[in-house]
């Protein structure tokens, strides 16, 4: 497991997404799925830069490892911020006409659709988000 | 072990590489285009939200080209919808050049439904 602890700011989404890519492009992942990888941890990171701690600058752990058979990448994130489960936002209608649809919940529903899996728990104070992706 | 040291093949430049965006904007009478290369992350979509409301009022169309645009995150799709809103009742928008991850994301999301898509 390789973990990076990284103040949550928005500034640091690159700093993040490239500790992520490298693991990525270690295990010959490819290209696709690591853009939607890319795309999912930048909406949980900047999720946890936005809200966990207010106008305070907290600190975000993320950590990633790797599974053989069937090949397949675990990425958490952790933070202490303020307790908040953004997997209970409801999913936005994709039917709605381009006047009707709204902005928001976009970012999550993105990761819930693109990844095997999503899993959140709240825990000795801490948000846990956890997603998987199969790589092969 | 044997995982990590296996060569990458099919990996091909990772997308935070091109840490950018770059807008090129042409005008032909009301219709603006916007060329976007790079990345539509949270953190340089603001920029083409300022370009996209600089014209907005003038525009009768606003065409947005995707050829060299190989990332885009949820902010990004919020500026292509908010500029598709403002367009709505007075002109049309138009998508154009999508990339395949791009296209994938609009698949995902029902934006390949949503939009004008050339």
């Amino acid at each position: 497991m390789k973990e990076l602890v990284i103040e949550a700011e928005r500034k640091n989404l690159i700093q993040v997404q490239a500790f992520i890519d490298e693991q990525l492009e270690a295990v010959g992942c490819p290209m696709l799925t690591q853009t939607a990888i890319d795309i999912a941890v930048e909406e949980l990171f900047v999720n946890i830069a936005s809200y966990a701690y207010g106008p305070e600058i907290g600190i975000a752990v993320v950590q990633v490892s790797v599974y053989e058979e069937p090949l397949s990448v675990e990425i958490t994130f952790i933070d202490n911020g303020k307790q908040y489960d953004p997997l209970a936002k409801p999913d936005p209608d994709t039917t709605l006409s381009v006047k009707e649809r709204k902005k928001g919940g976009l970012g999550i529903f993105m990761v819930k659709k693109s990844m095997d899996n999503v899993n959140y728990e709240y825990k000795d104070g801490k948000n846990i988000l956890t997603i998987k992706k199969n790589l092969s | 072990m044997g995982l990590f040291g296996k060569k990458k093949n099919n990996t091909a430049s990772n997308s935070v590489n091109n840490a950018f965006l770059k807008i090129k904007t042409s005008k032909d009478g009301a219709e603006y285009t916007f060329m976007l290369e790079g990345r539509l992350d949270t953190n340089t979509s603001p920029e083409l939200k300022s370009k996209v409301d600089e014209v907005v009022d003038d525009a009768k169309k606003l065409v947005f080209d995707l050829e060299k645009l190989d990332y885009i995150s949820s902010a990004g799709l919020r500026v292509l919808l908010g500029s598709a809103q403002a367009m709505e009742d007075k002109g049309e928008m138009v998508v154009r050049n999508i990339t395949q991850p791009v296209r994938d994301i609009f698949d995902l999301t029902g934006f390949n439904l949503l939009f004008n898509i050339e």
